[in-house]
């Protein structure tokens, strides 16, 4: 279990991380979210250790994060860099080899990561000369090639075609089942609702709101519902403690308290047949509206 | 990549150093651009030793002279001198006239009962072979000529200004370019800075050390080649002890350059920072070429840790430097070498993950915090 304590930093006089705690849960993907300049990027260089933090403290399983250990940390940074003229494998096995691997061990684990993530065909190529999305494929591999305990990943998915995308999920999934801590940030909500477990959100350098995603939604979202009827449902304006967003002859889509809603439900079905009756979940968008309506930056986050 | 092996324990700093050294040395070899580089470098040095010697008429041919056979036993036998028989005066007078030979030697009048024959002027080394000159003892034999003190020392300063820049410049280059593709991030993640510094000096030293090797094999293979095995008998020890001083030496330069990269992220920035250790490259150069026959300025400069690897060797190589002289200036170069590098570990660990405005040297010295 990955644990964030109180972690500050500032650069200069602008305070970046305010008092940052979250857990990273062992086997749960964590989707860290938040708009441009949010600290997301500060608060992953911190876990790495290649930022120091000026208060707080990053532990694993209850004990503070010693030079050896962040060695078992997977990392893939904001900006992508890998040397460009090396070979695919020959640069994976040099990064395995410095994290301890031998020869051996290190280029079976480059070529196994290789054809995993697609890229084989590529594998004798310079970086340099790969398209932008297996650039991005290679520097997941060069996150994962040394079988981290822990993976703290910035903006995985973002140039990934979608076919990347779903083998890079699948390749996170993976991990997180072995039983690591996965922690990801995404300007893709609609990628990190599906596939997050926890959620972390921060906004202006501090966390508004962490939890499972359940937990999130039940919290954060409007309670909403739909319903289709075979009458009109145009007396739902009239019903108190209803708040009509949608209405289109017999389908309705309105926000009320829960039993309220299951009123709605009676006096429809008093009044015909219904077809359809869904409580909707908040979408992670709505949710991080919700969460960071003070956010200056928000317009800049890609919905 | 199911089943889950056992972690691996991280590298030593020794060993993390190592394999940062082997890539930088690998990746280097390959490119084209390193080994068309050395090749010119090495072509260039056998080129210049075997012009020079054609220059300097080593090489001339011997000089055609005929010899009338009764007096073939008076000239001794010399280099420079490509000797025939005739039968008579006559016949050696023709031969001069026709221009088969420069000169002719026949029976005559003087001390040796002989005469030379040439059309304007004797060639200077028959009348060298046939001059009884007294016993010459050389009192200093080790100073050279002036034009080959002056190549020399030129050589020596050249070979370790153009590595030194070379190479500092790779290394700086190489130390930009992992800040600007953010690599250094994935590569601080395993290994310590120090070890990312330290692999990074080893790596290029090695080569700068095996290519300034290769220069002093290939001259040597020149000097004998073309037979002036003599002027190696005087620079050989010079030479070894330059190979030491230039490892010393390049070492402290790449701990400059690296550091100095270190405090930019952009490749277009390098050239500002890296005023300062090209400077420190080249006066030191400068000084020692223009001031190679001022004793006090050579005695002065072979002890500064900068200019000590080609004014020590040029001093030795002049014998002018007491046998202690070159040890006292190895340990003063020594000692500062590590000073530079701790200070240089210290910039390239502070700086090295500080992205955007070129960072400060004394920001980065002072500042406990400085990351």
């Amino acid at each position: 279990m990955l644990e964030l304590h109180g972690i500050s930093r500032s650069f200069g006089d602008r305070l970046v991380l305010d008092d940052v705690s979250f857990t990273v849960g062992r086997g749960r993907l964590t989707g860290f979210v938040g708009g441009n300049g949010a600290g997301k990027t500060t608060t992953m260089r911190i876990i790495l250790g290649v930022l120091a933090p000026h208060a707080g403290t990053v532990t694993v399983d209850g004990r503070p994060v010693a030079g050896a250990q962040r060695a078992r940390f997977g990392y893939m940074p904001e900006e992508r860099g890998l040397y460009p003229k090396m070979q695919l494998v020959e640069h994976l096995t040099y990064l395995a080899r410095l994290h301890g691997f031998d020869r051996e061990g290190a280029t079976g684990r480059a070529e196994a990561l290789v054809e995993r993530l697609g890229l084989t065909p590529r594998a004798k190529d310079p970086v340099e000369s790969l398209s932008l999305g297996n650039q991005q494929r290679a520097q997941i591999a060069a996150a994962l090639v040394h079988d981290p305990d822990v993976l703290v990943l910035d903006e995985p998915f973002s140039g990934l075609d979608p076919m990347a995308v779903e083998v890079v999920q699948g390749v996170l999934a993976e991990r997180a089942a072995q039983g690591a801590p996965v922690l990801f940030s995404s300007h893709q909500l609609d990628v990190v609702e599906r596939l997050c477990d926890d959620l972390v959100i921060i906004a202006g350098g501090k966390v508004r709101a962490a939890g499972t995603r359940e937990d999130l939604r039940r919290e954060h979202g409007r309670a909403r519902h739909e319903i289709v009827a075979e009458g009109d449902m145009g007396w739902l304006r009239d019903v108190p403690d209803v708040r009509v967003d949608e209405l289109a002859g017999g389908s309705a889509v309105f926000e009320a308290p829960a039993d309220v809603a299951q009123h709605v439900l009676g006096a429809a079905l008093a009044r015909g047949p219904v077809r359809a009756f869904t409580p909707l979940r908040p979408s992670l968008a709505e949710i991080f509206r919700d969460v960071v309506t003070d956010e200056p930056e928000l317009e800049e986050v890609a919905l | 990549m199911n089943a889950r092996p056992p972690a691996p324990t991280p590298p030593s700093l020794g060993r993390a150093a190592l394999l940062v050294a082997e890539r930088e040395i690998t990746s280097q070899v390959r490119t084209k651009s390193f080994l068309i580089s050395t090749a010119i470098l090495l072509v260039g040095v056998l080129a210049a030793i075997v012009v020079s010697s054609v220059m300097s008429g080593r090489d001339v041919e011997d000089v055609p002279v005929a010899v009338v056979t009764s007096v073939a036993g008076v000239l001794p036998t010399t280099d420079g001198l490509a000797t025939s028989d005739v039968a008579d005066r006559d016949a050696a007078e023709q031969a001069v006239r026709d221009g088969d030979v420069d000169a002719a030697v026949v029976p005559g009048s003087g001390p040796l009962d002989v005469e030379v024959l040439a059309m304007d002027s004797a060639p200077q080394v028959l009348m060298d072979a046939l001059t009884v000159a007294p016993e010459v003892e050389l009192l200093d034999p080790a100073a050279a000529d002036e034009g080959v003190r002056y190549i020399v020392t030129f050589a020596f300063g050249l070979v370790f200004m153009m590595s030194a820049i070379g190479f500092g410049s790779t290394i700086a280059q190489n130390t930009v370019t992992e800040k600007q593709t953010r690599i250094v991030e994935i590569l601080l993640s395993a290994v310590p800075a120090r070890a990312l510094l330290a692999g990074k000096i080893l790596g290029n030293s090695a080569l700068a050390l095996g290519q300034t090797a290769a220069i002093a094999a290939v001259s040597v293979l020149g000097l004998v080649v073309t037979g002036q095995d003599d002027l190696l008998t005087m620079i050989g020890t010079p030479v070894v002890w330059f190979v030491v001083f230039f490892a010393v030496g390049f070492v402290l330069l790449a701990a400059v350059f690296a550091a100095s990269a270190s405090l930019v992220s952009r490749i277009e920035d390098t050239g500002v920072v890296l005023q300062p250790a090209i400077w420190l490259t080249m006066i030191p150069y400068f000084v020692v070429v223009f001031f190679s026959d001022n004793a006090p300025v050579l005695t002065a400069t072979s002890y500064v840790p900068f200019s000590a690897p080609v004014a020590m060797p040029v001093r030795l190589f002049l014998g002018d430097a007491a046998w202690w002289e070159p040890l006292v200036s190895l340990a003063l170069l020594t000692v500062s070498c590590l000073v530079v590098i701790a200070i240089a570990a210290r910039i390239y660990e502070r700086s090295v993950l500080r992205m955007g405005a070129r960072v400060r040297v004394r920001e980065v010295l002072a500042g406990a915090d400085a990351d």
